[in-house]
């Protein structure tokens, strides 16, 4: 995945709370099966309401999402990240985030920002204020820079950071601990239940 | 100090403890695979040379895309090229597959328990986030996107932070007409939409203890609608007695149990956070708004954004009842209904039928009222049929389907027109979910099946039906 250090660019203030993944992409646009094309339906019914502020000429070219609590709840469809990315998005930022949507965001190298309601809120504020101004996100600092010049700083776990930073992919990290794998399924896998009895059954 | 049954599943299955180097890595005993969110990760592994590490422990089958009527020719291209790409993916790395030919095919979710597959002290995942709901026989089962689909299919394992751990002890007795469903619905009502997030649940008390398998899969599916990475219930005689006899039971069924005896919850065992829900105060629920948290009591009325304390929830609250064509202040039984959606993940399986079944017997469906039935699963179908609850459903003016998700979110031809007004046993009220412009209405099988009857929101309390008992 590409990695993720420093971002500066265009932050769109999505003021709504509990964003879920039905909005984010739609279920007509998930029978594809490619990974990639999916940002031109991003946010697909909303964009159709007059004045939804992914529209408006001020966000082109935005790269930052700035959303209220719950972001991303709902369904565990990796689609909404490969949205948001595929429309060009490299983090999001809001008070909260929905589990399976964050960690999905963290395998694709879109970052997650979790920042205060507050603090939400003021950069709301400043980008309601001055429609285009651009934020920056610095992962390896673990700071938010507003338009105004204020300085956020969030947490993320560290190994996750260390992750996006460079871009590792995580079943490459996971193999070379192959031989733990091999000695669990040796010493301490639980036995059954098998799928393989349904292998011929199952197939017609 | 004790171990929640969290704990002690988590403890079985740490491949790697976590470390300066990163999280647990954590061994998975059951990978459920469907159409919709896997054709990327099988194209990962193709792509990386890799191949399915444990296919005896992987289990796929198609429900999201499957039409419900005449699935013998998927007019869909774009559906039918999924279902056919996951039976090419299966048939190229060995991955036991329920076709939609298959007598067993069904919701991924209802079919994992009626094969036995799903077993206490278990970890489960899915590419579907109501992976919770195999929670109910004490496994730690939570959904996954994609990228984990193909790190599961790669490695067996996952990489996961631990989470924290919440108890939600519902004491007391439901009253009649309460379901499971109001159970979980009223929970979220009461906790919030996103109050689990970050937490695994262990539901508890008196009136989990008391519900059948079906009622304690039906609380712990919507697990994920108020944020929590996974619900989970303790196993007991209840949970053994359902998965005794079924195909995929331990052969030395006694020792199983034996061994399960010891997972439920110590005494002395400590949660991060413990919430009480009051059973018997509960009433049947309703949704009103545009996710699983606007709900409320039948008897009640819709809110209005100045019930809300909180701006951002005043704010959600405008926005939802907009899109829902509600002012605030209706009476919730006011509210005309013109489609029932009787199934899902949630409440497709047999005794949801019959629940419903008992409402509708003898009755018929209002006029111009839209009502489906979709069995979770062909097994379902199958029993229901022996019972002849599809004649009792046809004869009201139902539609009697095959299994799969349908309209719960209308990835098949099953959706709900702009305007159109539902009374589902589904999981979600989202905007759009059952189809763009729709509104969704979440309530027990018994409620929907009384909307049908009546043609508007009611309560079946004050019809004289007689309750199957959950």
């Amino acid at each position: 995945m590409e990695k993720f250090t420093t971002v500066t660019g265009i932050a769109v203030p999505l003021d709504r709370a509990d964003v879920d993944t039905d909005q984010i992409i739609p279920k007509q646009f998930l029978k594809r099966i490619e990974r990639t094309g999916f940002g031109e339906f991003l946010f697909f019914d909303w964009r159709k309401e007059p004045d939804f502020i992914l529209e408006q000429p001020f966000y082109r070219g935005a790269s930052i999402l700035v959303a209220q609590r719950n972001f991303g709840c709902g369904s565990s469809r990796e689609h909404a990240p490969w949205a948001l990315e595929d429309y060009g998005f490299r983090a999001v930022i809001a008070p909260s985030f929905a589990d399976i949507f964050r960690t999905n965001c963290t395998k694709i190298g879109l970052l997650p920002v979790q920042l205060t309601e507050d603090e939400v809120n003021k950069l709301m504020a400043q980008l309601k204020a001055i429609p285009g101004a651009p934020v920056t996100v610095s992962l390896e600092d673990r700071i938010v820079t507003t338009p105004t010049g204020e300085r956020f700083s969030f947490e993320i776990a560290p190994d996750v950071r260390e992750r996006l930073l460079n871009g590792w992919d995580d079943i490459s990290l996971t193999l070379a601990h192959e031989d733990a794998i091999a000695a669990y399924e040796g010493d301490r896998e639980r036995e059954g239940p098998s799928t393989g009895q349904f292998l011929t059954a199952s197939q017609t | 100090m004790g171990k929640t049954l969290f704990q002690k599943i988590w403890d079985a299955h740490e491949v790697r403890a976590a470390d300066a180097s990163g999280p647990a890595l954590l061994f998975i005993d059951l990978h459920l695979v469907h159409e919709v969110t896997s054709p990327q990760a099988f194209e990962g592994l193709r792509l990386a040379g890799r191949r399915v590490r444990r296919p005896d422990r992987t289990m796929a089958t198609v429900d999201h895309n499957v039409p419900t009527l005449g699935r013998e020719s998927i007019e869909d291209p774009l559906s039918k090229q999924q279902i056919e790409t996951l039976e090419s993916n299966c048939a190229e790395f060995g991955v036991p597959l329920f076709s939609i030919r298959s007598n067993r095919q069904g919701i991924v979710h209802v079919i994992g328990p009626e094969l036995g597959l799903t077993q206490p002290g278990m970890t489960v995942v899915c590419g579907d986030s109501h992976t919770s709901t195999h929670g109910a026989f004490g496994a730690l089962a939570f959904g996954i996107g994609t990228s984990e689909v193909e790190h599961v299919l790669a490695t067996q394992t996952l990489p996961q932070g631990a989470p924290r751990t919440m108890r939600v002890n519902i004491e007391g007795t439901p009253g009649r007409g309460v379901t499971a469903k109001d159970l979980i619905l009223g929970t979220i009502g009461q906790l919030g939409v996103s109050g689990a997030t970050g937490y695994v649940v262990e539901y508890a008390g008196s009136a989990i203890r008391d519900l059948a398998m079906e009622g304690r899969m039906t609380v712990c599916n919507m697990s994920i609608e108020w944020g929590a990475r996974a619900g989970m219930i303790a196993p007991d005689d209840t949970t053994f007695a359902f998965v005794e006899g079924r195909p995929a039971a331990p052969a030395d069924f006694a020792a199983a149990v034996e061994s399960w005896r010891a997972l439920p919850t110590d005494a002395d065992a400590a949660f991060d956070r413990e919430e009480t829900v009051d059973a018997s105060a509960l009433v049947p629920q309703v949704t009103w708004g545009t996710h699983p948290g606007q709900v409320a009591p039948i008897t009640g009325r819709v809110p209005t954004p100045a019930d809300f304390a909180d701006p951002v929830d005043a704010e959600g609250a405008r926005r939802a009842l907009a899109y829902m064509g509600l002012k605030g202040g209706e009476a919730l039984e006011d509210i005309a209904i013109d489609t029932v959606f009787l199934g899902s993940c949630t409440n497709g399986r047999l005794a949801d039928l019959r629940a419903a079944a008992a409402v509708v017997k003898g009755r018929k469906v209002a006029d111009g009222m839209r009502a489906m039935v979709v069995p979770g699963s062909m097994q379902v179908k199958e029993a229901a049929e022996r019972e002849g609850l599809d004649d009792v459903f046809r004869s009201a003016g139902f539609e009697w389907r095959d299994a799969g998700c349908s309209m719960c979110l209308g990835m098949n031809p099953d959706i709900l027109e702009p305007g159109e007004r539902c009374a589902s046993t589904s999981n979600r009220n989202f905007e759009g979910r059952q189809g763009a412009g729709g509104r969704t209405h979440l309530v027990s099988p018994e409620m929907a099946a009384a909307a049908a009857i009546t043609g508007h929101l009611v309560d079946v309390r004050s019809l004289d039906v007689d309750l199957v008992e959950a």
